[in-house]
């Protein structure tokens, strides 16, 4: 029995060891004043599809940095976290990159209620933010402040940019889907106020809400057949979007039904649809192999020969948001202080693969775009046709929009 | 919609779209079934309440995934070779509850209820790391069945092939285990323990080897669960929790330990499902609880259940309050003192720290009065916690009122929630009693989540910002330093005066109590009522820590945490709670940031079960109690 | 309150499925009057017994406490009217002192069970301890409860029974698994006790010296129903009796 014991006992003790180890080494480095470091959180274990290679952006841009000598003559250092895809998980490792690591800039997050929380986050505790990834307009908008940014598209500018090609459609009758928090809702919103603007006839048939990551597609589905749309708005993304598409598919919803889908195009989300991926859906995307600009194709080339395989949207999103927060760290000459950042934020432009990009400064919205196109699949696999890149500045949100929504605040 | 567009809408009203979505939901309940099926059978026969039941379902997915992928390349993408993947897999996971019940489950069939769950939740700990470490945090699409693409047309209206599978699985399972259990002599064995399970005994067999093998059985149906549902989705890491909540729901409803009930109650939620979807498309979870809520009020024992189940286990006893020698009150003065000190050597992170333990641990101790001298145990108390947070976020937003204001109001609140949600559940105890709070902590994160105009839904209520006296985390450590030590006292003092003795009693003997003029569930009624006004309490104080609420801080998993705490401290013990939630939140701020965390915590947790079941504070009191006064009497 | 009985039963019936556990049953114990309830093992005594506490609800007949009728009363509220238990396997709370177990039933008797700012262990504990004397167990005040003997358990629930100054005292079995001169002198005590403050006790009993040593009259059960009743003498000489006990036992001090 003792020997039982002390077997069992065995998990025990190793696991107070590997604590008391975790808690040692992990206090605060001694390399504190020699580098600057970047708090990235992200869903490592809730979205790896996307976040693995935001991360492989993220690492390349600071290695390219940190090789010529980073800013200033201090290195960058990143310190990831991982937020498990909830906004209170996100708070913590926020507040804890912020008083344990020292960190005065967060970046990365990927769901838009967590960008949501970080932001309120960085307000209260006056650090810089910028949400690499989330898309909700509350970011810059309703919920906006003066410490956060945004470097994607905004729902606002991607529902914009995807009813710029769908009044063109003849259908009348629209239902949309979409996960049942912050996103799914303003992009639900921004796309009908936009196109009922422009086609005051179109009639809004049927919503479906979604639990995000908990959909039943079966039931979705049926429901929304039933409102017999001609055309369908999708938000969802994901094993969500997997589901609803396989589902959709199987009991011919999207039979002679158009359907305008966010982000569908990004091998994050079409990729795992394999030769099930849908066909002649009107999405954002990223057709990351057929893109011929000069600039992005030696991105491209470094990329793929840094990691051996081909990035994402993630590497983009990542890569920019590291190039973003460069230029502005090279402007306050390597200072962390929140107001000469903010500053510097405001004004700087950057050069990236996508082109030249600033922040806006009354609302902190980048100007980086998104390819609008339609899916098709080639030798089994899903891509994007027709497609063009939509430069965000194109599709900020108007000024009178950010004056009547954004509180007041510098 | 006006009656213009009537014409295209007479569809929805045909024959052919009701049945459909009527197949629909009998369809998605199949998966639900195999899992209830599997949970109820267990506990029908052992009276464990396996919580990683949900794991074993992911698991079933996981490895269907790996085996259709594998027994495709070996013997071509037939049907054989597709459906003996599925049957493998379901094997598979069998064979993995098997051995779960063999090294873990064994152990402690005599102890109390409590530390049962307990164990199993450590199970779940420890699976969710394997499951990430063996198939990566992707999400993954599930293999389509073969032959089986595309739709076949019901009086004109699609259906999926593979619905008609699913359609017939859950009939033909049913049926299945009716022979087994009606026909062999296992289900005979099987039937007997259900009722009585010292029966058993008595006829000579080896009960190890029939409970493994119900073990076996009720694994191998949530596997098949799980494998079976991958052509309609696939595989992930959240597929535990999103299907033990509903499993749950099946199985109460249903009457726990019948196979028969959960079938009816999987037909009835799937239809549901359905159903609401149409009709109220953003309140599908809510309904189902409410469901829930509603049978269990009419019927307290499910649909087909048998009037308490019971089989209590050994009950641990604990030591009788002594009063506190000079030796221990000073020793909790230093510690007190310690902590006032505490921003003088501890870093701004350490403050931070050590609010968080502040606050569970007086969340610790509230749960803790219901669990240990209250003997119940509940497994939805982070509904008050997360109700206070909520109350008070929710003043913020729609009443704008100060913060000091809030953070009153927020133990009523809560207390309120208790009082509703206490009426239901003291009529029952046990396990039942565990089942029915963690089923009403639902139904409130099921409003709470889905009622997004109201509580800002997943994206919780952001922007609480801390009255300007309390802006610094000095000041507002303080503050939560002040609550926290009142309240825990306030909660020790309670547990010695007339109120607390008299909950103690009902715990003790139920017998004697009612015969000494104990009304013992109104007793338990109002302990359980202020023991949600105090989680109440630290959820407002957690709240205005973090600057925002979510609908996590009362889902399932924050509810563990508080078990896991106060059974980490000892459940026997006053000082548990403080201890326990010193322990958790120290080990997961340190092995969070290495890999598989989950791992080691969930083998800790089992551990501590098997090998320390007294806790820290039974461990400090054996070892040192006599140093300041106190020795252990009856715990150990 | 005149000199009636304390407790009364009228035609009390109960079966669980085909098995008619207690038929037609009534009885009356006066103060002071020390009744015993005897019968085989299954005759149906200790259903009785909780039929009169209200653990079990008869499926016919009525029960009357000092004239009341309290037929379907909870357990609680009949203590309330003045019945005191004690259980044929005894219901302490182990991990109350012995003090704290009486100290409780007077809290309760006080209607203080609500109070949440006193001290409980501080309360009465003079009244407690004049209990534990009257019963014999004193010493062991401060000693926990589940740690204790059985003999002294059966002591405990004595105590708490005469807590709340009852008129009725329910004993179901009150001496098994006791030392016999250990029972004859609990017995004693009992007995003393319902003399000197007129309670009307009533026993079951497998011990037929204590049976005939202390009972001032004896109720026979047998499958459920009554079939003797009357003196110790009386009882011990009849036939249907000595049939049913088949025999030797009856003797107290043996032929
Ligand atoms: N809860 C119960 N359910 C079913 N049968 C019972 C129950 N309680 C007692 N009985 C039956 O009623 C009869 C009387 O039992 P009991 O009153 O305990 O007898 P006694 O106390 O005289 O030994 C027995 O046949 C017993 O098996
Ligand atoms: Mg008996």
């Amino acid at each position: 029995m003792t020997t039982r014991r002390h077997l069992i006992g065995l998990p025990i003790a190793s696991l107070f060891a590997a604590a008391l180890v975790g808690a040692t080494s992990l206090g605060p480095t001694s390399l504190a004043a020699e580098t600057i470091k970047i708090g990235d959180i992200n869903s490592y274990t809730r979205m790896a599809q996307h976040t693995e290679h935001a991360k492989r952006g993220m690492e390349m841009a600071i290695a390219e940095i940190n090789d010529t000598g980073g800013i200033g003559g201090k290195m960058i250092e990143l310190i990831s976290r991982d937020d498990a895809g909830e906004p209170g998980e996100a708070i913590r490792v926020a507040e804890e990159l912020v008083t344990r690591e020292g960190v005065s800039i967060l970046t990365g997050t990927t769901l838009s209620n967590v960008g949501l929380a970080v932001a309120s986050f960085a307000e209260q505790n006056q650090v810089l933010y910028l949400a690499a990834e989330p898309l909700a307009d509350a970011v810059t908008l309703q919920s906006g402040n003066r410490y956060t940014f945004r470097l994607r598209p905004s729902t606002y500018m991607q529902a914009a940019m995807l009813a710029e090609l769908a009044v063109d459609n003849p259908a009348v009758r629209w239902a949309t889907i979409a996960p049942n928090y912050a996103y799914g809702q303003e992009a639900v919103a921004a796309f009908k106020a936009i196109m009922s603007e422009k086609r005051p006839d179109i009639e809004w048939v049927g919503e479906q809400w979604p639990a995000l990551f908990n959909i039943d597609a079966g039931a979705e589905v049926q429901a929304l057949s039933a409102a017999e749309p001609d055309a369908i708005f999708n938000v969802t993304f994901g094993a969500d979007l997997a589901r609803f598409v396989r589902e959709g598919a199987d009991r011919g919803l999207f039979e002679n039904t158009f359907v305008a889908s966010l982000l569908t195009g990004e091998p994050e989300y079409i990729d795992p649809l394999e030769d099930e991926a849908p066909v002649d859906w009107l999405v954002t995307g990223y057709p990351w192999d057929i893109i011929d600009d000069p600039a992005y194709v030696e991105w491209l080339d470094a990329y793929r020969a840094r990691f051996d395989d081909y990035p994402r949207i993630g590497s983009i999103v990542g890569y920019n948001a590291i190039l973003a927060l460069g230029a502005a760290l090279e402007v306050t000459g390597g200072s962390t202080d929140v107001e000469a950042l903010i500053e510097a934020m405001r004004t700087i432009t950057f050069d990236t693969p996508q082109g030249e990009l600033e922040f806006r400064a009354i609302d902190h919205q980048a100007t980086l775009g998104a390819w609008v196109g339609y899916t098709t699949l080639i030798d089994g696999r899903g891509t994007m046709r027709d497609w063009y890149y939509a430069p965000g500045a194109d599709y900020l949100p108007p000024e009178e929009m950010v004056a009547r929504l954004r509180p007041a605040s510098d | 919609m006006g009656p213009h567009s009537s014409p295209r809408h007479l569809d929805k009203t045909t024959l052919g779209f009701f049945l459909v979505q009527v197949l629909t939901g009998l369809s998605s309940a199949a998966s639900l079934f195999l899992v209830a099926a599997g949970l109820s059978l267990i506990f029908g026969v052992t009276r464990v309440v396996n919580f990683a039941h949900g794991s074993f379902y992911m698991l079933g997915a996981y490895f269907g995934l790996t085996l259709v992928a594998l027994f495709g390349d070996w013997f071509g993408r037939g049907h054989l070779s597709f459906w003996s993947a599925i049957l493998c897999a379901a094997l598979v996971v069998g064979a993995i509850g098997a051995l779960v019940e063999m090294t873990i489950l064994r152990r402690i069939y005599r102890s109390p209820e409590l530390f049962q769950l307990v164990a199993t939740f450590g199970v779940i700990l420890v699976i969710q790391d394997l499951a990430l470490w063996g198939w990566g945090p992707e999400d993954k699409l599930g293999p389509r069945a073969p032959d089986l693409r595309g739709a076949v047309f019901i009086l004109g209206q699609p259906l999926p092939r593979y619905d008609l599978v699913l359609i017939a699985a859950g009939p033909v399972v049913l049926g299945l285990l009716w022979l087994l259990l009606n026909r062999t002599r296992f289900g005979i064995l099987v039937r007997a323990a259900t009722i009585d399970r010292e029966m058993v005994g008595a006829l000579g067999v080896n009960q190890a080897w029939l409970f493994t093998g119900v073990f076996f059985l009720g694994s191998f149906l949530a596997g098949l669960g799980g494998a079976l549902q991958l052509p309609k989705g696939g595989a992930d890491l959240l597929m535990d929790f999103t299907v033990l909540a509903g499993a749950f729901v099946v199985v109460v409803v249903g009457g726990m330990g019948s196979i028969t009930g959960a079938f009816l109650a999987a037909v009835l939620i799937g239809q549901l499902q359905a159903w609401g979807v149409l009709l109220l498309p953003q309140s599908t979870l809510v309904m189902m609880f409410l469901v829930m809520a509603v049978v269990l009020v009419v019927r307290p024992f499910g649909l087909l259940g048998r009037p308490e189940l019971v089989g209590h286990g050994r009950q641990m006893l604990d030591d009788p309050l002594r009063p506190t020698s000079w030796r221990f009150k000073g020793l909790v003065l230093l510690l007190v003192l310690g902590l006032a000190a505490a921003p003088l050597y501890l870093g701004t992170y350490g403050l931070v720290l050590l609010i968080d333990i502040l606050i569970l641990a007086l969340f610790a101790t509230a749960l803790h009065a219901i669990i240990g001298p209250g003997g119940l145990v509940s497994f939805g108390h982070a509904a008050f916690f997360g109700g206070g947070a909520y109350a008070a976020a929710l003043l913020v937003k729609y009443a704008g009122t100060p913060m000091a204001l809030n953070l009153v109001l927020a133990p009523p609140a809560a207390a309120l929630l208790a009082i509703v949600i206490g009426w239901f559940c003291v009529r029952l105890s046990g396990v039942y009693f565990a089942m029915l709070t963690l089923a009403f902590a639902q139904i409130v994160w099921s409003v709470v989540f889905q009622w997004g105009e109201v509580t800002g839904g997943d994206d919780g209520i952001l922007g609480l910002w801390r009255a300007p006296w309390v802006r610094g985390r000095i000041a507002y450590y303080y503050l939560v330093l002040g609550c926290c030590v009142a309240g825990i006292l306030a909660l020790r003092h309670g547990l010695s005066s007339p109120f607390g003795y008299a909950l103690r009693a009902g715990r003790d003997s139920p017998l004697r109590a009612e015969a000494i003029g104990i009304d013992v569930r109104r007793q338990q009624w109002a302990a359980f009522t202020l023991s949600g006004a105090f989680a109440g309490l630290a959820g407002g104080l957690y709240a205005y820590s973090k600057g925002s609420v979510f609908p996590n801080e009362m889902a399932i998993v924050r509810s563990f945490d508080g078990i896991i705490m106060v059974f980490f401290g000892g459940v026997q013990h006053l000082s548990g709670p403080l201890a326990g939630a010193a322990a958790l939140t120290w080990l997961k701020d340190s092995l969070l940031r290495l890999e598989m965390w989950r791992l080691l915590l969930g083998l800790a947790v089992i551990a501590i079960v098997i090998l320390f079941p007294q806790g820290i504070a039974g461990f400090l009191k054996q070892r040192f109690g006599r140093f300041v006064g106190i020795r252990s009497e009856l715990s150990s | 309150m005149t000199g009636g009985p304390v407790l009364e039963a009228d035609g009390l019936s109960k079966s669980f499925g085909g098995v008619q556990a207690v038929r037609g049953m009534s009885l009356a114990v006066a103060p002071g009057e020390l009744v015993a309830l005897i019968g085989p093992n299954g005759a149906g005594k200790s259903t009785c017994f909780n039929m009169l506490m209200g653990q079990l609800r008869g499926d016919a007949g009525r029960v009357r406490i000092m004239g009341e009728d309290v037929t379907g009363w909870p357990p609680r509220k009949i203590w309330r009217r003045g019945v005191g238990r004690t259980f044929q396997i005894t219901q302490i709370l182990p991990s109350f002192t012995v003090r704290e177990n009486v100290q409780l039933a007077l809290l309760s008797h006080q209607g203080k069970l609500f109070d949440v700012v006193t001290r409980a262990r501080r309360a009465q504990s003079d009244v407690a301890d004049a209990l534990l004397q009257r019963v014999g167990i004193v010493g062991f005040a401060e000693r926990a409860c589940g740690l204790l003997a059985y003999g002294d358990l059966k002591r405990v629930e004595l105590a708490i029974a005469l807590a709340n100054r009852p008129k009725v005292l329910l004993m179901d079995e009150p001496t098994a698994g006791m030392a016999p001169a250990e029972r004859i002198a609990l017995m004693e005590l009992t007995a003393g006790i319902a003399k000197a403050d007129g309670v009307g006790v009533l026993f079951t009993e497998h011990d037929m010296d204590v049976v005939f040593g202390h009972a001032d009259r004896i109720m026979v059960m047998h499958r459920g129903s009554l079939i003797a009743e009357g003196t110790p003498l009386e009882v011990r000489d009849d036939p249907e009796v000595r049939a049913v006990y088949l025999g030797s036992s009856l003797d107290p001090e043996g032929p």
